[in-house]
């Protein structure tokens, strides 16, 4: 499989329809890598003309603007949309709710103007297409599997039930945590709490929420951000838990299972 | 003796709505001591908030039997008040129950819905205080509420079933004394009433000269409790009663996850970038603070959220920071943004104009390792029955530490250089960015 990078498209004259907005966890981080891997998978399997900008992708600005350095928010995003102006993209997915949220809703009012999808709702719409299909003896069939909101898909932006709907086509079973939807709660890496130490409390946050999860005697606990499933992991670790259940990106749920 | 009760009562009405008039000025001018913010876009959709959040108390239905126990002295509180007006006009003119010649079927109906709701306040307070003082609900329980606010909430469910007490009191002296042919009373025949024919019992030995002292002292002791009630309002949390609607109209309706623009970096960092756009330095504008440190730089919103606030705690229990032992609870950022504009306020009424104070709200209310804690996940906006951001708050002080202070813990400075340097808050350089890709080829 060959990742199509957008320069090198351009420079031979093609016009992706879709951007992969791959992100910076997605990119470094080798666990996250797996989800990317598993994305693009999909992605080259229903054909769909997409591209990244490797190189040229740099991050949105989110954990800088939420830790409070507007300034150096501002000069991410204006790179960015220089860029992605310039390709004249005008179709976004990405695997990071973050990433989603920042192209979504606060690149417009910088000139940044695009339809941004997360995979969630972009897998949702190729299971309803009928471009996906599920494997009917799939490796999930019958399996428990409970869905951790992430806060940005979430209350972020009120997008609860794409990740269900695609959890529903694996034919497992969908169990729900006490705090789920609007009330869910946070794994604890948001705000750029993930590129810091957690301040001193009685509990650590993933480890609460992982609890939480654990109690549903689920599987599967299926994410649909890289921050979530990395605090969830370590979570789970932490509960020593790993040999039961296992964290996985919804893109990668699917992967499998076609 | 009937002229001196008029006067005296139009003094008291003049009294209370005076001051009532002075602290809501007061609290006005709080208000916006905040930055401007123009907020005047869809109005339909403020609107449809005002009808759902505030008068429909929509958020509050995510518990239903609170919600419903909520919503009766709420609307008891708020039907009740339509006998206010009539007691207001028999005040000023000496009449008993002007009204009753005029719609004497209605009357005798609305006063018996009047009692079934007094009655069913009385009843969810006495509920609502054991809730708050004997069942451990955490919410109550913390230490945000120690001293005042607890008294606070205390006092005005006491207040509540005194003043509903007095209403009921009141009626059954007077049903007594119409049913005893007693003047004016017996003029327009209106009793027995729902509830306060039980009430009636206790008094019913008693002559006539008492019952008629009971009834009056009744009657004085409600409208004067009313009024007492009007200017203890906004030094309470319960001026959430008249702020909820202002507050759900002005509430913010971009998705939750969009954090304000600063406009003025976005203008600066567009300068640095493209020079030739800059304003020649003759223009150039004097150097604006970054983020808020106190009130005046917080917007409006924020300071009418802080007087909003009905410190239920909702937010601080769905907050993860909170719940897991952090510092930070979302009703504490609230409350101490009200106590800073008072102070302020309370400053300025004394000195004419702000005099310094060396106090501000980040630093002397709120810590930074609380600031520190918080996920931005936005379940305290969510959690909220009155449309408070919490959030906004947060993030206004924390940009106010990372742009005016460089204050931030180490892990984050090093974020910062990467994400200047290498493009990304880890330290990788960007050529590796399509690593994952030269697998995949495999
Ligand atoms: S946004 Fe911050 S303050 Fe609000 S609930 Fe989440 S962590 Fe707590
Ligand atoms: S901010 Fe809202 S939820 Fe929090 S204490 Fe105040 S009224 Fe309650």
């Amino acid at each position: 499989m060959k990742i199509p990078v957008m320069a090198d498209e351009k420079a031979q004259g093609r016009d992706p329809e879709l951007l992969f907005w791959v992100g910076c966890a997605g990119s470094f981080d080798q666990r996250v890598q797996k989800i990317t891997k598993a994305f693009a998978t999909i992605l080259d399997k229903v054909g769909i003309h997409y591209a990244i900008l490797g190189s040229e992708e740099m991050c949105t600005g989110d954990p800088v603007r939420r830790a409070g350095n507007e300034f150096m928010f501002q000069m991410m995003a204006y790179q960015n949309i220089n860029l992605l102006n310039q390709y004249q993209v005008k179709k976004i997915v990405t695997a990071c709710p973050h990433c989603f949220n920042t192209l979504k809703n606060e690149y417009p009012e910088l000139g940044g103007n695009y339809e941004v999808i997360h995979h969630t709702q972009l897998l949702q719409s190729l299971i309803d297409e009928g471009k996906i299909v599920v494997n009917d003896s799939g490796p999930f069939k019958g399996k428990k599997i409970t869905y951790h909101d992430s806060c940005y898909l979430g209350r972020s932006n009120n997008i609860y039930e794409a990740p269900r709907k695609v959890l529903e086509a694996l034919d497992g079973e969908l169990v729900e945590m006490k705090r789920c939807k609007k009330n869910g709660l946070c794994c604890g890496a948001g705000g750029a709490q993930m590129f810091k130490e957690e301040e001193k409390g009685d509990q650590r946050i993933n480890l609460e929420r992982s609890n939480e999860a654990i109690k549903t005697n689920a599987s599967i606990i299926a994410s649909a951000c890289p921050f979530c499933n990395t605090m969830m992991t370590d979570g789970i670790k932490l509960n020593e838990k790993e040999s039961e259940i296992e964290v996985m990106d919804i893109a990668e749920l699917i992967a499998k299972s076609i | 003796m009937e002229i001196l009760q008029q006067i005296l009562f139009l003094v008291s009405i003049a009294v209370s709505i005076g001051l009532f008039y002075k602290k809501i000025k007061q609290i006005r001018r709080n208000i916006f001591l905040g930055q401007p913010e123009l907020i005047n876009d869809h109005y339909a959709k403020r609107w449809k908030n005002v009808l759902l959040l505030a008068f429909g108390q929509k958020k509050m239905f995510k518990n239903p039997t609170v919600a419903f126990l909520h919503l009766f002295v709420y609307l008891g509180f708020i039907i009740i008040n339509i006998e206010i007006l009539e007691i207001i006009i028999d005040g000023l003119t000496g009449s008993h129950r002007i009204f009753a010649p005029y719609i004497p079927a209605l009357y005798s109906f609305l006063i018996n819905s009047f009692e079934f709701l007094a009655a069913s306040v009385i009843i969810v307070c006495l509920i609502f205080l054991i809730r708050r003082n004997i069942l451990p609900i955490l919410r109550f329980k913390s230490a945000d509420l120690k001293g005042w606010p607890t008294k606070d909430a205390n006092l005005i469910l006491l207040v509540e079933i005194i003043l509903m007490s007095l209403f009921l009191t009141m009626n059954a002296a007077d049903s007594i004394l119409q049913q005893a042919n007693q003047e004016p009373y017996s003029l327009h025949k209106t009793s027995p009433f729902l509830i306060s024919s039980y009430v009636s019992i206790l008094f019913s030995g008693w002559p006539t000269h008492m019952l008629i002292i009971l009834e009056r002292i009744c009657w004085w002791l409600h409208i004067l409790g009313i009024f007492v009630f009007l200017n203890y309002l906004p030094w309470s949390k319960h001026l959430h009663i008249l702020l909820a609607f202002p507050n759900a109209f002005y509430a913010r309706l971009t998705p939750q996850g969009k954090l304000h623009n600063m406009h003025s970096v976005q203008q600066e960092v567009l300068y640095s970038f493209q020079p030739e756009l800059a304003p020649t330095s003759s223009e150039a504008v004097s150097h604006i603070k970054f983020g808020a440190k106190d009130i005046p730089d917080l917007s409006w919103k924020n300071i009418l959220d802080a007087y909003t606030c009905t410190e239920c705690g909702r937010c601080s229990s769905a907050c993860p920071a909170n719940q897991t032992g952090k510092l930070l609870s979302p009703r504490k950022i609230m409350m101490n943004t009200r106590d800073r504009a008072e102070e302020i306020g309370k400053n300025i009424d004394k000195n004419g104009s702000f005099r310094d104070d060396s106090k501000s709200l980040l630093f002397d209310y709120i810590k930074e390792e609380e600031l520190r804690a918080c996920t931005t996940c936005n379940a305290c906006v969510e959690a909220c029955p009155v449309s408070i951001n919490p959030l906004d708050i947060i993030i206004q002080l924390r940009r106010y530490l990372v742009m005016e202070q460089s204050s931030a813990p180490s892990e984050w400075t090093a974020m910062f250089t990467n994400v200047e340097n290498n493009f990304a808050p880890w330290k990788f350089s960007p050529d590796n960015r399509i690593n994952w890709t030269k697998e995949s080829e495999g």
